[in-house]
C-alpha cells in the first residue's frame, strides 16, 4: 500500500502538496490570532468584519455577472474568451457619459430609478454589441481552428478593444455623478451601519443571476444552449441552429457584462479604458473556482472569491505581520486561481463530464 | 596616363588646395567642454523637449506644465539668440516604466539641450539618469521628492534642477496646519507606493509627531486599486481625526469616497496633497469630495495674474493645475543659462558647451520668476516655496485656499 502510494507520487506532487499546506496552515495561524489573540483580536469590532463581509458580497455580485460571460462561452465553444473584460469595460464607459449628461439635467435627482435603468440600459446594450462583433469578426471565422489559435485572437481582439476605447474617449478617467437617492446608510440594530449602494448593488446582482438562471434553465433556447453545449452536431441533426446559439450566448454574456459595468460603477464611480482587465481576471477565477461551465458555480465562486478578497488582508495577512496587506488582495484572488487547477481543477461544482466531453 | 590628363588632375589638386585656403578666416572652434558641445547651424532651432505625463489619469498635471512652457515660449518670441525654439517631448505616464520610456527616447537624441520634465517624482528615477548621462540639463515643474535633490543621495544625478518645492517643506507645512490649524492630535497615513507618495507622508508623519501628535498607522496602496475597504477598516480601528493620503488620481477619488463609506471613518478629516489638486477630483468623487483638503504651492503676484490672463486666452480655460508657474520659470531658467554660455560665431552658428550650462543653471541666482525669487542650491533646489492649503466643495474647482488666510 506505501509503496504504491510512493510510486503514484512525484516529487513535483510532493512539493505541491508541501506548499498547499504550508500556505493552509499560514492562513489558519492568521486567522487564529486574528479571533483570538490580543492585540489582533482587539483591534476589529464584530461589526467591521460584517462590513467587510457585506462589500465583498457587493465585489462578488459584480464578479459573479462579469463570470457568467466566461462560463456561459466556455460551456458552449470550451474556449476562454478573454476579451471578455472589455466587453465589460465598453459598457460603463459609454454609459458615464449618458450618466454625466442626466445628472446635469436635474434628472438624477428627480427621477433616480429612471435615469438608473437608462444608463444600465444603454450600458447592457454597448457591451452586448460588443460581444456580438467579437463573436461575429473575432471567433466565428476561426471555429475549426485549433483550440489555442482562438485563444491568441481572444488577447489581440482584448487590447484591440481597450486602445479602440481609449481612441474614442480618450486616456483620462471619468466619474459618475453621485446619485442622491443612493447616498447614506441604514442603520441596523442601533449599530450596523448597512450603506445603500452595497444593498443595492447585491440585490440586483442576486436579481440578474436568477434571470440568467431562468434563461439557461427553462426556457427553449437555454434548452437549445445547452444542448448544443453537449453536442454540437447532434443539436445541429435535432434543427438547432448552432450559429445563432452561439451569437445567442454571447449576447447574454455581454449583457450580464454591461449590467455588472454599472453595479461596478456604482461601487467604484471612477472609469477609464483600462477597469476591465482586473476585475475580468478576477470574474475568470471566480468562474474556475465555481467550476466552469456550470452558472450556479458561477455565482457560488464570484461569491466566495469576493468575501475571500474584502476579508483576506485583514483577516489571514495582518495578522501574520505581512507589511501593506492590501495591496496583496490581488495575490489573494490568483492564488486560490493556482490552488483551484492544482487541486481541483473541475472546481467547487465541476460539471458532470458527458461522454462526449471527456 | 596621357600627359593632358595628368596636368588637368594636377590643376585641381591645386585649386582645391588654394580655395581650402580661402575658406573661413577665423579658427573654428574648438570644444573642450567636459560633456562635449551641442553646435547649432545658422537656421537651425534650438532643441528643448518636454518629459511630462500627458495622457492618462494624470493628464492634467503635465498638460498644464506643458501650456506654462508654450506660453514662455510665446514671451519670448518663439526664439532664443536668434533661433526657433523647437519643442516637442514624450508622455511619461506618471509611472516608473513610462519614465523609462521616455528617458530612453529622449536620451537618444543628441540636438537636445535642456528637458524640462519630468511630472512625477516616480519617472524622475529612472529617467534622470539617462538624461544626465546623456549631457542634457533637466529642470523639473513638479517633482517634489526630497532625495531627487538631496546632496550625496543616489538619486540626485548632475544636471538635474527643479523649480518645484522640495516636499520636506510641503509635507512641514501639513503637519503644522493638521496640528495649529485643524486642532487634530491623531493621525494616520496612506501612500501609493510612488517616490513621492512615500516620502511625503513620512516627512509630514515625522514633523506630526515632532508637534506632539500621534501617528496610528502608515499604509500602502496600489496605485491601481479600486477597492479600499481592507486598509480604510484598518486604518478606522486607529480612530485618527485626520487621514493624509498625498497620492495620485485615480486612486485618491476612491479613497474619499470609500473613506465616507467605512464605520468611523463618516467624520475623519481627509487631506491629501499637489498629486490630487486636479478637476477629476471633484469629479469622481463626487459629492463626497466636500471639505477635503490639500496642500499645494501658493503663486501670487501681478506678473501671475497676467500669465493666467494669457493662459486662458490661449488655451481657452483656466489654469487646470498647478505647476504652470514652476513650468514657465523652468523655462525662462534654462533661456537666461543659455545665453549667458552660448558661444556664437559670426555667421549665426551658436555652440552651446554642456557642463558649462549645468554650472550656469547651478549658479542661478536672484532670478525674478512668477513663483518668486528664485536662487539654485547646488544640488538643484531652486524654488522658493509658498504652502497654502485649499478645500474642495462639491461641483467646485478650482478649491478655495483657505490657509494661509487672506
Amino acid at each position: 500500500m506505501l509503496r504504491n502510494l510512493r510510486q503514484r507520487a512525484t516529487l513535483t506532487d510532493i512539493v505541491v502538496w508541501g506548499i498547499g499546506i504550508f500556505i493552509g496552515i499560514m492562513l489558519i495561524i492568521g486567522f487564529y490570532r486574528a479571533i483570538f489573540v490580543p492585540p489582533y483580536n482587539a483591534k476589529y469590532t464584530y461589526f467591521t468584519w460584517a462590513d467587510l463581509i457585506v462589500k465583498g458580497l457587493a465585489l462578488g455580485g459584480v464578479y459573479a455577472l462579469i463570470a457568467m460571460g466566461y462560463t456561459l462561452v466556455y460551456g458552449i465553444l470550451r474556449m476562454i474568451n478573454f476579451a471578455h473584460s472589455e466587453v465589460f469595460m465598453s459598457g460603463p464607459f459609454t454609459a458615464v457619459f449618458l450618466a454625466n449628461a442626466l445628472a446635469n439635467a436635474g434628472y438624477y435627482e428627480k427621477n433616480p430609478l429612471l435615469s438608473l435603468i437608462l444608463v444600465a440600459a444603454l450600458s447592457i446594450t454597448v457591451s452586448m454589441t460588443v460581444a456580438i462583433l467579437l463573436e461575429r469578426v473575432a471567433y466565428r471565422p476561426l471555429r475549426t481552428a485549433p483550440r489555442l489559435v482562438p485563444l491568441i485572437t481572444a488577447i489581440g481582439a482584448s487590447f484591440f478593444l481597450i486602445y479602440t476605447f481609449r481612441g474614442l474617449y480618450g486616456s483620462g478617467i471619468f466619474a459618475y455623478p453621485t446619485i442622491p437617492a443612493l447616498q447614506g446608510s441604514w442603520t441596523l440594530f442601533g449599530v450596523f451601519e448597512l450603506y445603500k449602494t452595497q444593498v443595492v448593488v447585491i440585490t440586483f446582482a442576486v436579481i440578474m443571476m436568477f434571470i440568467l438562471f431562468y434563461i439557461v434553465q427553462w426556457t427553449k433556447i437555454g434548452k437549445a444552449m445547452r444542448a448544443v453545449s453537449e453536442d454540437k452536431e447532434a443539436a445541429a441533426l435535432m434543427g438547432i441552429d448552432v450559429d445563432r446559439i452561439i451569437v445567442f450566448t454571447f449576447a447574454l454574456g455581454g449583457a450580464s457584462a454591461g449590467a455588472a459595468g454599472i453595479l461596478y460603477a456604482l461601487q467604484f464611480p471612477v472609469v477609464n479604458a483600462f477597469i476591465g482587465f482586473v476585475p475580468g481576471l478576477k470574474a475568470f477565477t471566480a468562474a474556475v473556482l465555481g467550476g466552469i461551465g456550470s452558472v450556479p458555480g458561477a455565482f457560488l465562486g464570484a461569491m466566495i472569491l469576493g468575501v475571500l478578497e474584502s476579508l483576506g488582508p485583514n483577516l489571514f495577512l495582518d495578522p501574520l505581520r505581512i507589511n501593506n496587506p492590501s495591496q496583496l488582495k490581488d495575490a489573494i484572488a490568483f492564488l486560490i486561481l493556482v490552488f483551484i487547477l492544482i487541486f481541483r481543477p473541475s472546481g467547487i461544482l465541476g460539471e458532470r463530464m458527458t461522454q462526449t466531453k471527456v | 596616363m596621357s600627359k593632358r590628363l595628368f596636368a588637368i588632375v594636377s590643376v585641381l589638386i591645386l585649386a582645391s588646395f588654394v580655395l581650402a585656403a580661402c575658406g573661413p578666416s577665423t579658427p573654428a572652434y574648438t570644444c573642450t567642454d567636459k560633456i562635449g558641445c551641442v553646435t547649432i547651424k545658422p537656421g537651425d532651432p534650438i532643441h528643448i523637449a518636454w518629459a511630462l505625463v500627458v495622457a492618462g489619469p494624470n493628464e492634467t498635471l503635465g498638460v498644464d506644465s506643458r501650456n506654462g512652457i508654450e506660453i514662455a515660449i510665446d514671451d519670448a518670441g518663439g526664439k532664443i539668440l536668434g533661433h526657433a525654439v523647437k519643442f516637442d517631448g514624450q508622455d511619461t505616464g506618471c509611472s516608473a516604466e513610462g519614465g523609462q520610456a521616455a528617458g530612453a527616447k529622449l536620451a537618444a537624441d543628441p540636438t537636445i539641450i535642456a528637458v524640462i520634465g519630468t511630472s512625477c517624482s516616480s519617472e524622475a528615477r529612472v529617467a534622470e539618469p539617462l538624461f544626465s548621462k546623456a549631457g542634457f540639463v533637466t529642470v523639473s515643474p513638479s517633482n517634489t521628492a526630497p532625495d531627487l535633490t538631496e546632496a550625496g543621495n543616489a538619486n540626485n544625478y548632475p544636471g538635474y534642477l527643479r523649480t518645484a518645492h522640495n516636499d520636506k517643506v510641503q509635507g512641514a507645512k501639513a503637519a503644522e496646519f493638521a496640528w495649529n490649524v485643524l486642532g487634530v492630535k491623531v493621525a494616520a497615513t496612506i501612500n501609493d507606493g510612488s517616490l513621492y507618495a512615500d516620502k511625503l507622508q513620512q516627512v509630514f508623519a515625522d514633523n506630526f509627531k515632532q508637534l506632539g501628535g500621534t501617528i496610528t498607522t502608515q499604509l500602502a496602496v496600489d496605485p491601481a486599486q479600486t477597492d479600499m475597504s481592507s486598509v480604510l477598516a484598518d486604518i478606522a480601528s486607529g480612530k485618527p481625526e485626520l487621514i493624509y493620503f498625498p497620492i495620485f488620481l485615480p486612486a485618491g477619488p476612491l479613497i474619499i469616497q470609500q473613506a465616507k463609506k467605512t464605520p468611523g471613518l463618516e467624520n475623519t478629516k481627509l487631506m491629501g496633497a499637489d498629486g490630487l489638486f486636479s478637476p477629476d477630483v471633484p469629479k469622481g468623487a463626487g459629492d463626497d469630495v466636500e471639505g477635503f483638503m490639500v496642500s499645494s504651492p501658493l503663486v501670487t503676484g501681478a506678473a501671475y495674474d497676467a500669465f493666467v490672463q494669457k493662459y486662458t486666452t490661449k488655451f481657452g480655460k483656466a489654469p487646470i493645475s498647478i505647476f504652470h508657474a514652476h513650468a514657465y520659470d523652468a523655462f525662462n531658467m534654462v533661456k537666461a543659462a543659455i545665453e549667458k554660455v552660448a558661444v556664437q560665431q559670426p555667421d549665426g552658428t551658436i555652440i552651446i558647451p554642456r557642463q558649462a550650462l549645468r554650472d550656469a543653471m547651478y549658479a542661478t541666482s536672484g532670478f525674478q520668476g512668477l513663483t518668486g525669487v528664485l536662487t539654485c542650491t547646488p544640488t538643484g533646489d531652486c524654488a522658493n516655496p509658498t504652502i497654502g492649503v485649499y478645500e474642495y466643495h462639491k461641483g467646485q474647482y478650482p478649491p478655495t485656499l483657505i490657509f494661509p488666510t487672506k
